[in-house]
Parts: structure tokens; sequence; C-alpha cells
């Protein structure tokens, strides 16, 4: 066993049991936490296939900003532990046995076609190749989607108003 | 021994680069406590430390010792999970930020490894330092909400989001540096600060052409003062109003903990200001035959603090202080001494350089809290929108202009 591999299977364990751990705790605040882990998590997986810009930026947008929004949402509205429900009988009958289907479909399609690949070569991406990409190729895509997202921000901050003055 | 060493790159070199950078920041941490301490107090026309040890020198040992023995109580109704991580959090966050800085250009050789003088040299460097940062706040957040008391969780909050604000202009305070250098790598934006402007006029990035990041500079180091939570910008734990904030229902070690993270935080400040804008390691004059007097600065430095500690302390009011207080000023004039030698010389330029100007930069923040009122909350979010952001942002245009101009 590489030391890559075992590298994957300790951050790949780590980001699923986060994964789940966000869905079980009953606790908001633990959720975000767990969420945050599979966040880190994911970085590392990014590091290890050698996108190192990549995964700094997952841990500054996502691990950070957007994460610390959600923590920050929890605390202000002081979120009280969630409550629990039993199943319903659809879910029971009808649901969970969907999405075991749906799980091994996945896992069945991924093996398939992976199995017969080569193992991807980590050869570190370079900040200057991925911003020459992004600026000289691609820059109307990216534009486009900065200015979408600039769009949201406006439309959110008009929603925000119009409550207040009413 | 070298074949072992080859073998086994991480055993041999990593780990005592590790161990040694740990322990000397450690230390550092302690003592800049006692350094802040001694600061305002003077700024304040007082003594500050003084009964523990010759000029309060001890002081540090003792208040670690206090740490450790306080009695570690959790409040009830406290989230016990988040009330444990919160601190640890904090630390390791802080002290792994370290571990991207550069302390000097020359590569050293460990049982024939060469090593460059820092744990990693990471081509993304920089952005490193800024996701450790972003994920910084959850060591006060979490400490804030999990307390389960209100001066804490209105700490927690206040200073989430006011580092989450100030997070924005520091990021974009240093672009223009980026845009200079042409790399997230540390030890290259060092490495394209060298040379000179008319021959004495170093080339750092706070004077370099195209356009001096002066107004970088001071965007830069305002909004680190912020980031860190230090006075004029303590509003987590400004203790007029919140007791003591954030960290109000930690005691003992873990209260501790978060001293040294925010002490550590400081001191990635002032090396990141240091490398950014100060040219990091690189001497202030040239290096031609005409100034090669200053490689011997180091030694004048030593020699003098030394021999003024061993004429003062043989004077000194306790005997302790007039064994201690000589010894330390003999160990400073050996070590003036050894800096003078052919071979140190050389390797003690860089890392001199470094340390004096880190060491300015941990005055200045000492200076500012003892100087300085809080700000107001209003203000400070003011401040931080309105003021900082937009004027970084105009620093990055102008900077990207001025390159786009003269075609560099």
């Amino acid at each position: 066993m590489t030391p890559q591999i075992a590298v994957f299977i300790v951050l790949a364990s780590v980001a699923v049991a986060g994964a789940v751990s966000l869905i079980l705790q009953r606790e908001p605040i633990h959720s975000a936490l767990s969420l945050i882990t599979v966040m880190v998590a994911l970085a590392g997986l990014y590091l290890l296939l050698g996108a190192e810009f990549v995964a700094a930026v997952q841990i500054i947008v996502y691990g950070g900003a957007i994460m610390v929004l959600f923590v920050f949402t929890i605390m202000l509205l002081n979120a009280g532990l969630e409550e629990r429900t039993n199943v319903s009988r659809m879910a029971h009958f009808v649901g969970v046995p969907l999405a075991i289907v749906f799980l091994i479909e996945v896992a069945y399609g991924i093996g398939r076609a992976t199995m017969h690949m080569a193992p991807p070569v980590a050869s570190p991406v370079s900040t200057r190749d991925l911003s020459n990409l992004l600026f000289r190729e691609y820059v109307f895509p990216f534009e486009l989607t900065s200015f979408l997202i600039l769009i949201a921000l406006l439309g959110a901050l008009v929603l925000a108003r119009r409550e207040d003055s009413n | 021994m070298n074949e072992f060493a080859a073998q086994h790159p991480i055993l041999v070199v990593a780990l005592p680069k590790i161990i040694v950078v740990l322990f000397v920041l450690l230390t550092a941490l302690a003592y800049l406590t006692w350094f802040e301490r001694k600061v305002v107090a003077h700024i304040q026309a007082r003594w500050g430390p003084y009964r523990v040890g010759p000029h309060g020198l001890l002081q540090p040992l003792a208040d670690g010792v206090k740490f450790l023995f306080k009695e570690d109580v959790t409040p009830a109704g406290a989230d016990k999970f988040a009330y444990f991580l919160a601190p640890f959090l904090a630390l390791a966050l802080a002290i792994t930020s370290i571990a991207v800085i550069p302390f000097g250009p020359k590569e050293i050789t460990i049982f024939g490894q060469a090593t460059p003088l820092a744990i990693t040299n990471l081509n993304i460097g920089l952005l490193i330092l800024f996701a450790i940062t972003s994920m910084s706040v959850y060591g006060v957040a979490l400490a804030g909400w999990s307390s389960n008391s209100k001066y804490p969780l209105l700490g927690g909050l206040r200073s989430s989001a006011q580092m989450v604000s100030y997070e924005l202009a520091l990021t974009v305070s240093v672009v223009g540096v980026i845009l200079m250098a042409g790399t997230f790598n540390l030890s290259e934006i060092v490495n394209a600060q060298q040379g000179f402007h008319w021959g004495f006029l170093p080339r750092w990035n706070l004077v370099n052409w195209p356009f001096p990041q002066v107004l970088g500079f001071l965007l830069f180091f305002t909004s680190a003062v912020a980031e860190t939570n230090r006075a004029p910008f303590d509003l987590a734990e400004a203790e007029s109003e919140l007791v003591a904030g954030f960290h109000t229902e930690y005691a003992s070690f873990k209260f501790a903990m978060f001293f040294m993270a925010e002490y550590s935080s400081m001191i990635t400040v002032s090396c990141l200001a240091t490398i950014l804008f100060f040219g990091g390691w690189l001497s202030p004059f040239p290096q031609t035959p005409f100034w090669a007097w200053t490689h011997y600065i180091p030694t004048v430095v030593f020699g003098v603090a030394g021999l003024a500690l061993i004429i003062h302390g043989v004077r000194y009011r306790t005997a302790f202080g007039r064994v201690v207080l000589p010894a330390m000023g003999l160990a400073l004039c050996v070590l003036a001494f050894l800096c003078s030698r052919g071979g140190v010389i050389e390797i003690i330029q860089g890392p001199f350089w470094f340390l004096l100007k880190i060491a300015i930069f941990l005055f200045i923040y000492v200076w500012v809290r003892g100087t300085l009122p809080r700000f107001r909350y209003d203000q400070l979010m003011g401040f931080g929108w309105k003021v900082l952001l937009p004027l970084s942002i105009l620093n990055v245009v102008i900077t990207s202009l001025a390159i786009v101009w003269t075609g560099r």
C-alpha cells in the first residue's frame, strides 16, 4: 500500500464519517461542524490529486467563508435541538429500498467505468496554468458566472430590503 | 548516518526542524506576554512584572505553572464537545501557520540533506495562510456559543462578524504584492524584492515600482490587527462591556490556549508583513564591498546588548539577578563573537534581519494596544466595509494598471 492510498483511505473515511454524522447529529452546530470536517477532508483529497490551488480555495471559501455564515446564523437564531419523528410509512417501504438500489447502482457504475482505467498520475497543476485557462480560454463563462452570482446577491438584498420597509 | 538520512528524510530532517521551530515559537510566545506587559506598563508609567525573577523574567514560567494548577471548570449546560474543541482548534490552527514561514535564504544541510530554512516551502504558501486564517474564526465562535452564557455568546457573535468582514480586506490588500511578485510562494515573493533603487533604496514591495504598496501595507496591517482580535479591534473581549468576551467561562489551561493562540497569530502576522512588504530576510543595505561592514551589525547589536546587560546586572538588587543577568549578557557576548566568524556571519544575516523586523512589528502591535482607544462596534463594521474594503480594491486596480502600463 503506497502512502498515497493510505492517505486517501483516511481522508475518504473522514469525509464519509463526517457526512453521516452531519445527518445523524441533533444539535445544529454539531451538524455544521461535521460539514466543515467533510469540506476539509475534501480539500485534502484535492491536494492528493495535485490540485493545490483548488484545495486552498476549497478551505478558504467552503470551510471558511460559507460555513462561518452557517455557524453564525445558527448561533444568531439560537436554533434548538432537532426534533425526530418516526419515519413515515412511505419512506419506510419505498424510500429506503430505493435509496439502497440507487447506491448500489452508482457504486456499480463507477466501479465498471474505472476498473480498467490507469490510476491518475498526481502531477501538481500550477496556479499559473489554472489562471491562464480561466482568464484566457474560459474567460467568458467565468465572467458570466461571476455576473450571475452578483445578480443573485443583489436579488437577495432587494428581497431583504422589501421585507424591512413593510 | 547520511544513508539513513537519505532513506528517511522525514525522520531526520523534517521532524527535528518541526521540534526546533515549535520550541522556539512556544518560548517566544511565553516571553511575548512578558514583553507586552513590560511595554504597556512603561507606556502607562508603571514598572510591570518585577518580582518573579530579575525584571520579572520568570513571570511567564510562573504564569504557566499557575494555569496548569488552576481548577478546570466546565459551566453547567455547556456543550461539552464544542467547549473542549474550541481552544484546541484555536491553538492548533494558530501554531500550524508558522509551518509555511521561511526564515532565511540559505539552505542548511542536515546529514547530507539540503533543506530550506522553513518547515515547508509551498507553492501556495500564502493561500494556506489565508485558509488557516479563515478557519480560525471557529475557535472564537464555538467558544462563545458553547459556554452557554450571554457574554461569551455576544463576544463570539461580534468577533465572527468582525473576522469575516476584515478577512476580505486582509486578502484583497495583499493582491497587489502577489501581482508584483507573480507567485504565491513566500520565499519567491522575498526573492522578487532583491536589488536596490539608485544603489541605496531597497526594492522592497513597500517602495518598489511600478506601484509602491504603501497603501497596501497600511490596509494589510490594519485588517490583520482586527483579524487577530487585538486592540483597538478587540471587541470580542471588550472587558468594559462583555466581562472577557468569548473566553469568559474558560479557566485553567484552556484559557491559556486561547492566549497562546492570540500571541501566535501576532507572530504570524508580523512574519507575513515582513515577508510581503519589507523584504523578509533581505538586508536593508546593498551587498557591495562598500557596504560590507553592515555584515557586522548583528555582532555589534548582540555585543552592545550583552555588555549593557553585564554592567547593569552586576549592580542588580537581588543576588539571583546579579548571577542571572550577567550570565545572559555573557551568553549574548559569546553569540556576538560567533556572529563575527567566517561561515556563521553569512548564515546569520538572513535570520537576524528577519527577526529584527518581526520584533519591530511586535512592538508596534503592543504600542498600538497601549495608546489607541477601542472602536465602537458600528464604527468597526463601518470602517471595515466602507473604508478598508474599497481602498484595498482601489489598490488592486491601480497596481494592475501600473503593471500593465509599464509592461512588466
